[in-house]
């Protein structure tokens, strides 16, 4: 704080004099023809400071294009400085007024001769960073001859300028040869041309997916391997995610590679050891694991990762996620390691909740008394949001090893003493979870739980432990007492407890038939009459006819003996977690989705996967046997699947035993059976109640069929209909894009939501298909738009007919209209939207086809039109071609009458077709298209006119979808 | 790669931004100062937040935070790497890493980020090369600059760019030759109420300033190189000789370089150099509690333990502290229930001690929380872990320089708790 002050002070002294901060202190309104004035100044010095002076303006945000050409002028100059200051402004406002930008070129051109590598270099650099198409061409040549240049420093910097060239014009560089250019460098003789080859070819291969740029044989890899001992740290990242791609040949290959990877370990920086670390972990998969050399890497792993955990607490972050998978992966690594685990109290959260995540993947017989010892003392800590994940680490133990269960239970009875009401309720929860793990053997507590029923205001808590006295009523004398108590506030309850009530007082009944009759009769009354929640209703008739059919059968149903739970909770399915292993340290690590998932760069990332060992000397059988172990290490984590419909009638809606609070939403689980709904009422109502055993797999078999055949009808069906509605009402209909995924189910946290847009009889519809892929109902949608270039808003709530139960599917469509408030988006048919449920609220973005908004009375007069046509001056005409293009062009006419796209004349020169063709969007923005059609030939030409040139693009694409289709 | 860079201050403004690419909206940082308000304290704040097109990866360092916008998939590691490696060159550059220091030089903080990236790839971030490139500021630079019109832009290639030594420039001369080592030892250490230690481990580095002429080849070696079984090095160090010898084989860069960091794990066993006797108690029912804590030093190979300092974060209940402490001063802060007491120097024949009574809301319950005490020390001439440099040795040039090491032992985390 002091140092904070006397900064200040230092700079109030000698701020206005000596330092850029000068810059900063004219906010004057004449300042930018004062700089001007500068500018133009014949004084190199003055002008010189001028130029500092924007350069200031710029970083803060100010707009200074306004003297573009003044300081274009500085820009031939000797004065290196002054030359790299101008072209730091080039590059910022070159794009917003690409005809000045031209008057640069010749002197770029020039510097890319000159003698000097370091200004051809900052030439060729600028060049590419100068995002105009016009100069692009320029460009091309120079950057020829810098790719070429006998300086390794204007090589490297040439390399990535063709990444840049990639991302302004891909087209170009093809036909250019440029991409064979690269890959030439990747053998060239210095380290640093290597990586940024190796850096530029990874970002190009990125946006296609399918070019194999990288074609990596075992002499460029050994030409990598060598570049790697050599060049910078950052080159040796790039180098490193370029081999990690590489499957070797066989096992030898990979263990020389890993040998010469190895000593990257031990660099100091931390990108580099964990790009090592995935290779490494990547290619030891193919080791024989009786190989000596196998156990010698395995410990050469342990310690940077250790290290990794000493450094800054946002790499530590990175770290500790990818850490997460490597236990998961191979947990004999780190297994000695619990202690650089243990959480110190200044640790940000989220590195303390990572690392309580990675204790419990490592406890074991041999350390769970330190790390039980650990958790009581986080148990106490102030974070609320901590102390419950530690109090359900506890739980988690105490079903992870066995021997500590008994010592988990008393420490979270201990807890439970503190009175602290988060605390009690938590360890209520878990403990419901050892109930299940170890049935009849830790019931003495139940009266200690039975004394803070009082304080639970949690559902989850709530549930938990009415499960509790349900399951164990024969123990607990007043049980008939306690859920009663519960009974009074019934329609206030969530669901969850709602569902758990009424199973538990149907256990009660069963148990002590002679004393609850009412009890029950009471929450079946409540659950099937007076409850407005179908999941709640069906389950109760369920029960209702089930206790009036059959009460053997009812007992050998809800009394049922229950699976046990699974060890491990909330594993990554194994062959996700493949792929997280071999995309250790990227965003997807972080994450533990797959990259495909979420990245959107990365438009078709290829699945990557651990390569099948195959050694050397081994046939081709060996393939078989060295690929099961990977497959079958993985645990069967889920709850055998014959239990399913059972377990979760009885225990309903639970959530899955001691699922954290924060956890991402895993995979989605097999839990066939989740849905009453389907299978339960199914097989009663198909009269399926005869034999009483027989009633078990009576309610297994049609549920583990069901969720295929359910999901498709019901919701597919209402779909089609609309869908006809639409297409019936108009002999043309509107082309509607294919519904496209918005929202992947491992973002909505279980809802996946698919949608597309349609016009149907002048409304604007919002379709989408929403499905519960979560094991919990959800409730409660809404929806809303972010402000968005053409006001669209949502015409009405949105009508889910809710809940949505898991596995369900349904069909919404959402009327749109066009006064909602407006902002420019960019591209400009982005949408932003929020769906809300009872979970949380989702963010995602979508496009909508412009013809969207194209109204029906968007017909010109002729007259009107041709002189609208001259009125557009010229610069606002965009030309497009669409190729492969069969349909005549009367055919073509029609397709787009459809779209609203109105013919209003037609003339034929020379076999070409021209059709003139307008548009008015909701928003009164009027297009003029011109549309040629060549006979014979499959490529049209559209040249487009309109005074707000920005939808061009968005246009020309609902022409090509449309005539597409 | 990355795309853009946003510097925040703790106030929520933007006062830089810098783009590599296409320039990205500053709007993009809501997203950031969302997390930044849901963040209970300034450094809880995510260091990746996902936007609906970007994604958000933060450092927070001297209270700015540093928010680089990324597009495609990049290694987090590689970006957040890189962004402390900004903060060491600005700091390198202007003697300190603030606001006001960064806005006093915002064009020479605008030619080094251009010059470190190139389309968001690493291009020149070796601080020698660097300074080759552009100059640091200096006022008598900035004041002949202004007189004779000269710039501080390098007009030569760097010669260490692409050499086989890229770390180190060409043509350095000296008059006094010099190298010294630093070793600085940080210990963090959990230890339990009873005072028995949970985990202990030390993290080691080696900081050089290297002051010489010509081509320097240096080995330094260890007395206990076995010590070292977990070391990240500086790219100057010859790895396979390490392996081999367990000799650290280099040619230095020029001035001020880290030459190592190692880390001696929880399973060595770790010397404690000092202890914390405490009685912190709060009884049921009164609104009185009781504070009473000793400090003593042990293990400490007779060398002094200076500059401690404890810090204590006191549970919400307590309203004041009425303490009295047998040397150093105290401060408590009843906004932030922060205790802290400036020990100063441990006097093994008068340990140091505070003690007194805590004043609890009236009627309120015992706390629930336990306080953890924290402790900051130094001890000079000493590396906890036992480590000692054998001898350093030069070849390649013919003069003798000065060597000198120092070691010192510094408390990283080190926690006790009550």
């Amino acid at each position: 704080m002091q140092e904070w002050a006397n900064q200040l002070c230092e700079n109030r002294q000698f701020g206005s004099k000596m330092t850029d901060s000068k810059y900063f202190t004219t906010t004057k309104k004449g300042e930018i023809f004062e700089l001007k004035a500068e500018l133009n100044s014949d004084k190199k010095e003055k002008k010189k400071e001028a130029v500092k002076k924007v350069i200031a303006s710029m970083t803060v945000g100010k707009d200074v294009s306004a003297l573009f050409p003044d300081v274009v002028n500085c820009m031939q100059t000797d004065n290196l400085e002054l030359k790299k200051l101008v072209y730091l402004y080039l590059m910022n406002y070159a794009k917003s007024q690409p005809d000045m930008a031209i008057m640069a070129v010749n002197t770029f051109v020039k510097d890319c001769e000159d003698p000097n590598p370091l200004i051809r270099a900052l030439a060729v650099r600028t060049m590419g960073c100068i995002r105009v198409d016009k100069i692009t061409e320029y460009l091309c040549e120079p950057l020829r001859k810098c790719l070429k240049d006998e300086d390794p420093y204007v090589r490297k910097t040439a390399a990535v300028c063709v990444a840049k060239l990639h991302d302004i014009n891909a087209q170009l560089v093809e036909d250019q040869g440029f991409l064979d250019t690269l890959k030439d460098l990747i053998s060239d003789s210095n380290p640093m041309v290597v990586a940024n080859a190796v850096a530029a070819l990874s970002e190009i291969a990125e946006s296609h997916p399918n070019s194999n740029l990288l074609d990596l044989n075992p002499q460029s890899i050994n030409k990598l391997l060598t570049a790697l001992n050599e060049c910078t740290e950052w080159g040796q990242i790039f180098i490193l995610d370029c081999l990690a791609n590489y499957t070797p040949r066989d096992d030898r290959e990979s263990q020389s590679i890993c040998e010469r990877v190895t000593p990257r370990l031990s660099h100091a920086n931390s990108a580099v050891v964990l790009s090592a670390v995935k290779v490494l972990m990547k290619f030891m998969e193919m080791l024989p694991k009786d190989l000596d050399y196998y156990g010698t890497l395995l410990k050469k792993l342990a310690p940077p990762l250790v290290t990794l955990l000493s450094a800054e607490p946002e790499l530590q972050y990175v770290a500790l996620r990818n850490i997460n998978l490597i236990v998961q992966k191979r947990p004999e690594i780190l297994k000695h390691e619990m202690k650089v685990f243990f959480v110190k109290y200044n640790d940000p959260i989220y590195v303390k909740l990572e690392k309580l995540d990675i204790m419990i993947r490592l406890a074991s017989q041999a350390n769970i008394a330190q790390v039980l010892a650990e958790l009581k003392e986080y148990a106490t800590e102030v974070d609320v949001d901590f102390v419950r994940k530690a109090v359900r680490a506890i739980g988690r133990c105490a079903i992870k090893v066995e021997q500590s269960a008994e010592r988990c239970v008393s420490t979270l009875l201990d807890l439970i003493q503190t009175k602290v009401n988060y605390v009690v309720q938590e360890a209520i929860v878990v403990i419901k979870d050892i109930f299940r793990k170890y049935p009849n053997k830790y019931e003495s507590v139940i009266a200690t739980l039975c004394e803070n029923l009082d304080s639970l205001d949690e559902p989850e808590a709530r549930a938990a432990m009415i499960w509790i006295v349900g399951e164990y009523a024969e123990r607990i004398d007043n049980a008939d007492e306690l859920l009663e108590s519960f009974l009074e506030g019934f329609h206030d309850e969530s669901t969850q407890v709602q569902l758990q009530l009424l199973t538990a007082i149907v256990k009660l009944f069963l148990k002590k038939p002679t004393e609850t009759q009412e009890l029950v009769q009471q929450v079946l009354s409540l659950a099937t009459q007076d409850s407005d929640n179908p999941d709640l209703r069906d389950r109760g008739y369920i029960y209702w006819r089930l206790l009036s059919t059959d009460p053997v059968a009812a007992k050998e149903v809800v009394l049922a003996e229950k699976p046990l739970i699974s060890e491990e909770t909330d594993l990554i399915e194994p062959t996700l977690l493949e792929e997280l292993i071999c995309h250790i340290g990227t965003l997807a690590s972080v994450y533990h989705k797959p990259p495909s998932a979420f990245v959107e760069g990365s438009r078709g990332v290829q699945h990557k996967r651990i390569p099948i060992r195959s050694g050397s000397g081994e046939s081709s059988e060996s393939q078989d046997t060295g690929g099961a172990p990977g497959a079958t290490e993985a645990p069967a984590a889920v709850i055998p699947s014959q239990g399913d419909l059972l377990g979760d009638l009885l225990n309903l809606d639970l959530t899955p035993p001691t699922s954290t609070a924060g956890a991402p939403p895993g995979p989605p689980m097999p839990m066939g059976g989740m849905d009453l709904l389907g299978g339960g009422l199914d097989s009663l109502l198909g009269g399926d109640i005869g034999g009483s055993p027989a009633m078990g797999s009576g309610f297994g078999a049609p549920a583990a069929v069901m969720p295929s055949s359910l999901n498709a009808p019901v919701g597919g069906g209402l779909g089609d209909l609309f869908d006809l509605g639409g297409g019936v009402g108009m002999p043309m209909g509107t082309f509607v894009p294919p519904k496209t995924l918005w929202l992947p189910a491992m973002k909505g946290k279980g809802l996946e939501i698919m949608g597309t847009f349609a016009r149907r009889a002048g409304v604007i519809q919002m379709e989408m298909t929403l499905t519960n892929k979560a094991m919990s109902v959800m409730t409660d949608f809404a929806i809303q738009f972010n402000r968005n270039s053409f006001g669209l808003a949502p015409a009405g709530p949105l009508q889910v007919p809710t809940p949505l139960s898991p596995n369900q599917t349904i069909d919404v469509s959402l009327p749109l209209n066009t006064g909602g408030p407006v902002m420019k988006m960019e591209p400009l048919n982005n949408l932003q939207v929020a769906v809300k449920n009872n979970i949380d609220v989702f963010y995602f973005s979508c496009q909508y086809p412009i013809s969207m908004l194209f109204v029906e009375d968007g017909k010109m007069d002729r007259q009107v039109f041709l002189a609208t046509w001259k009125d557009i001056p010229n610069e606002n005409e965009a030309q497009f071609q669409i190729n492969d293009c069969h349909l005549n062009s009367d055919a073509a006419s029609n397709k787009l009458q459809g779209s609203n796209v109105f013919t209003i004349a037609k003339r034929t020169v020379e076999g070409q077709d021209m059709l003139y063709q307008s548009m008015k969007l909701t928003n009164g923005i009027c297009v003029l298209t011109e549309l040629r059609v060549q006979t014979g030939s499959p490529t049209y030409t559209v040249s487009l006119k309109c005074r707000a040139p920005e939808v061009s693009q968005c246009v020309f694409q609902c022409y090509e979808a449309a005539l597409k289709n | 790669m990355i795309h853009s860079l946003f510097l925040v201050n703790s106030s929520g403004d933007i006062f830089l931004e810098k783009h590599w690419k296409s320039v990205v909206s500053r709007s993009v940082c809501d997203y950031f100062f969302e997390a930044q308000e849901r963040a209970t304290e300034p450094e809880n704040v995510p260091p990746v937040i996902p936007t609906p097109h970007h994604y958000l990866i933060s450092v927070l360092r001297h209270r700015i935070y540093f928010v680089a916008v990324i597009q495609s998939e990049v290694p987090p590691l590689f970006v957040i790497e890189f962004l402390h490696r900004v903060v060491d060159t600005f700091q390198d550059y202007f003697g300190v890493c603030t606001e006001a220091a960064i806005k006093d030089n915002v064009v020479v903080v605008y030619e080094l980020l251009e010059e470190m990236l190139d389309n968001g790839f690493p291009l020149a971030t070796e601080s020698n090369i660097l300074k080759e490139l552009i100059k640091p500021p200096t006022i008598l630079r900035t004041m002949v600059n202004t007189i004779t019109g000269s710039t501080n832009v390098g007009e030569q290639l760097p010669t260490g760019q692409l050499s086989v030594v890229p770390w180190r420039r060409t043509g350095v001369k000296y008059t006094n030759n010099e190298a010294y080592f630093d070793v600085v030892e940080e210990i963090d250490v959990i230890i339990d109420k009873s005072g028995s230690t949970i985990t202990a481990e030390i993290q080691g580095v080696i900081d050089a300033c290297v002051k010489l002429t010509g081509m320097p080849d240096l080995t330094l070696s260890f007395m206990n190189p076995r010590l070292l079984d977990d070391v990240s090095f500086h790219p100057c160090v010859r790895f396979k000789r390490w392996e081999a010898e367990r000799i650290l084989s280099f040619i230095p860069p020029d001035g001020n370089f880290r030459l190592l960091s190692y880390h001696v794990s929880s399973q060595n066993l770790v010397a404690i150099p000092v202890y914390v006797k405490h009685n912190i108690t709060f009884r049921e029912g009164s609104s009185q509690g009781r504070f009473d804590l000793t400090l003593g030093p042990k293990q400490t190979m007779g060398k002094g333990v200076e500059a401690v300092l404890v810090s204590s974060q006191l549970p919400r209940g307590v309203l004041n502290a009425n303490l009295s402490a047998s040397q150093g001063t105290y401060t408590f802060d009843p906004v932030t229930k922060m205790l802290t007491w400036d020990v100063g120097k441990i006097n093994p024949q008068k340990l140091p001690s505070l003690k007194g009574s805590m004043s609890l809301q009236a009627g309120a319950s015992k706390p629930d929380e336990n306080p953890s005490i924290n402790i900051q020390f130094k001890i000079q001439q000493m590396a906890i872990s036992g480590l000692k440099v054998n001898r350093l040795d030069m070849y390649g040039e013919k003069y003798k320089p000065f060597k000198g090491i120092k070691y010192m032992t510094k408390a990283g985390k080190f926690q006790v708790r009550t």
